[in-house]
């Protein structure tokens, strides 16, 4: 790695890490567990530096350790988008209706 | 730069601006599932425009990869209950560590000989994070799903052992970090990580696994970042950051919500509770009939619920919505407290209870809801405790001195649903238990909950 991608490398982790603070800072303790699902299911974009591992022109170790690593990653961002959302979609208002319809069932 | 490498770099930009834009909108719960689908579309955006990009040249084992995790992804996606969401949490740390932990060692066996320093240098820290992290999520994962026991392991000289494995695995990295030729270096530190990370957890109590899970998830994202550094890769490094970033806020939360440093929730080994330390607890438990508690229930203008773990583990969420809804039609108003460390991740109750089909606008935090106890008529606190002990605020010898609680004993009255006389997981006294105004419904909290409902309906 050459001394300016080296820099650039810097300024983009220093970057992200105060606009990540920023960020994350706002995410009221309601959502922490799907942030914490949601921000799992972004890492998995790691999944790019595996699929390179699993197919470009490298020896077969690579592609076995790629494609083991591939596998995860997929979990990881399959399952966590999915489960984020199967979370996100539960967080309702209230709902005057809804008391009404649960009475209904009821009796 | 070919049009193919083009098109990647600006799928990989905007990858990193939905990433942002999905988290930005985390910061309301109308707006979260929206900017979950702009994460997606980045994701999308990325993998495809990685397939066009990269001089591909084998198909089978990226094929074989995607459709298997993609597979176990959905499986896990549809199964997984609610009260679960610890122990997945956890694995997916582990997962994702693990994919950055691999990519790094196959980089290494490739180009170990004409990496330059500082690229050895992210690629030890991208093997050593992932590989610790690895194996000490799974060892969350398998004390909160109950396959380990989920008490503190400790022994004599543990510390020191800690230590020599962390000076060894630091040595090595620093030995390859010198000279790549020393591959025994590289993987004996692989070696040490994986021990490490499980020396790491082994001595954690179940109730700090939210400190634990958020470090974790810490760890997990800046062994991302190091891939990111490693491939020189801008998207990685982004999104690894944010992950890491706000495992690290939520570990310093969670710290926070406990008075606890994160030294001290890693090397004390809470929970474990070996001397009797003082308490100002002392004097009789008051039993209350059922009824009683169903009429003083009834005629309450303000209740509060108070749900703790025991709550979880008795899968009350829809008993207790059940009967605060049917306070509601009597005209009483019911709110939730949620103290930031109630249950086994942050915001896992919450969780719970939005699947139960709370409203979230009734649950509330502790700051907001804690001047609201003394006009508060009935507090039910449901399978908590030291959440609500108030030794933490005035018995400066008590092991959870200082942390922050649930004001409940300042409300007119409070009821608790316990399963039994014995004492919480930090094996504390409560003194909560003991004053004037509180009273005691034993019994698994699922069912006294739904013979309340039946007490109240005929009231």
């Amino acid at each position: 790695m050459n001394p300016a991608v080296l820099i650039a490398s810097v300024y983009v982790f220093v970057l992200a890490a105060f606009l990540g603070y920023q960020v994350i800072s706002r995410v009221p303790p309601l959502l922490h567990t799907p942030l914490m699902s949601a921000t799992n299911a972004i890492s998995g974009i790691s999944l790019i530096g595996s699929l390179v591992m699993a197919g470009a022109h490298y020896p077969l170790f690579a592609h076995l350790l790629g494609f083991a690593a591939v596998t995860t990653a997929t979990i990881n961002v399959v399952g966590g988008f999915w489960i984020t959302d199967r979370m996100l979609k539960m967080f309702k208002k209230r709902d005057p209706k809804a008391v009404g319809a649960g009475k209904a069932v009821k009796s | 730069m070919s049009p193919a490498t083009l098109l990647m770099e600006a799928t990989y930009l905007l990858a990193s601006v939905l990433f942002i834009l999905g988290l930005k909108a985390m910061s309301h719960p109308d707006s979260a599932r929206r900017g979950m689908f702009y994460a997606e579309a980045g994701m999308a955006a990325a993998i495809i425009g990685t397939l066009i990009g990269q001089h591909i040249v084998t198909w089978v084992w990226i094929v074989a990869g995607l459709l298997i995790g993609s597979a176990i992804g959905a499986w896990m996606g549809i199964t997984v209950p609610m009260t679960a969401m610890p122990q997945r949490t956890a694995l997916s740390h582990a997962f994702g560590a693990m994919a950055a932990a691999l990519v790094g060692i196959a980089e290494f066996g490739i180009h170990a000989s004409d990496m330059s320093v500082f690229t050895r240098g992210a690629l030890g820290f991208e093997v050593m994070l992932g590989a610790l992290t690895t194996t000490g999520s799974l060892i969350a994962a398998g004390k909160l799903q109950g396959v380990i026991k989920g008490t503190p392991v400790q022994f004599k000289g543990q510390q020191f052992l800690n230590l020599l494995i962390g000076i060894g695995m630091v040595g090595c990295f620093i030995t390859f970090w010198i000279n790549p030729a020393i591959f025994a270096a590289f993987y004996t530190m692989v070696g040490l990580a994986l021990a490490f990370g499980v020396m790491l957890v082994i001595p954690v109590g179940s109730a700090d696994m939210p400190v634990v899970m958020s470090l974790l998830n810490s760890y997990a994202g800046l062994a991302a970042t190091a891939t990111g550094f490693v491939l020189g890769n801008n998207v990685l490094i982004i999104a690894g950051t944010l992950d890491g970033f706000s495992g690290l806020i939520l570990s310093i939360l969670m710290c926070k919500a406990m008075n606890r440093s994160i030294t001290n929730v890693l090397f004390g080994g809470f929970g474990s509770v070996v001397a009797e330390a003082s308490s100002n607890a002392g004097g009789t438990m008051r039993e209350i009939p059922l009824e009683d508690a169903a009429i003083q229930l009834a005629y309450a203008k303000r209740v509060i619920f108070v749900p703790g773990y025991g709550l979880a583990t008795a899968q009350a969420q829809h008993a207790v919505r059940e009967l605060a809804e049917l306070l509601e039609e009597r005209g009483v108003s019911v709110k939730y407290a949620i103290h930031p460390v109630a249950g086994r991740m942050p915001g896992h109750m919450n969780v719970l209870l939005a699947e139960a089909n709370v409203p979230y606008s009734a649950l509330y935090e502790m700051e907001q809801i804690n001047p609201e106890f003394p006009e508060t008529d009935v507090v039910v606190v449901i399978g908590a405790n030291d959440v609500v002990n108030p030794d933490a605020r005035d018995n400066p010898k008590s092991l959870i001195a200082g942390m922050p609680i649930l004001e409940v004993d300042h409300a007119k009255s409070v009821i608790v649903l316990k399963r039994g006389q014995g004492r919480g997981f930090s094996g504390l006294e409560n003194p909560l238990f003991f004053k004037e105004r509180t009273r005691m419904l034993y019994g698994d909290a699922k069912g006294t909950l739904n013979l309340l409902v039946k007490a109240v309906e005929q009231t």
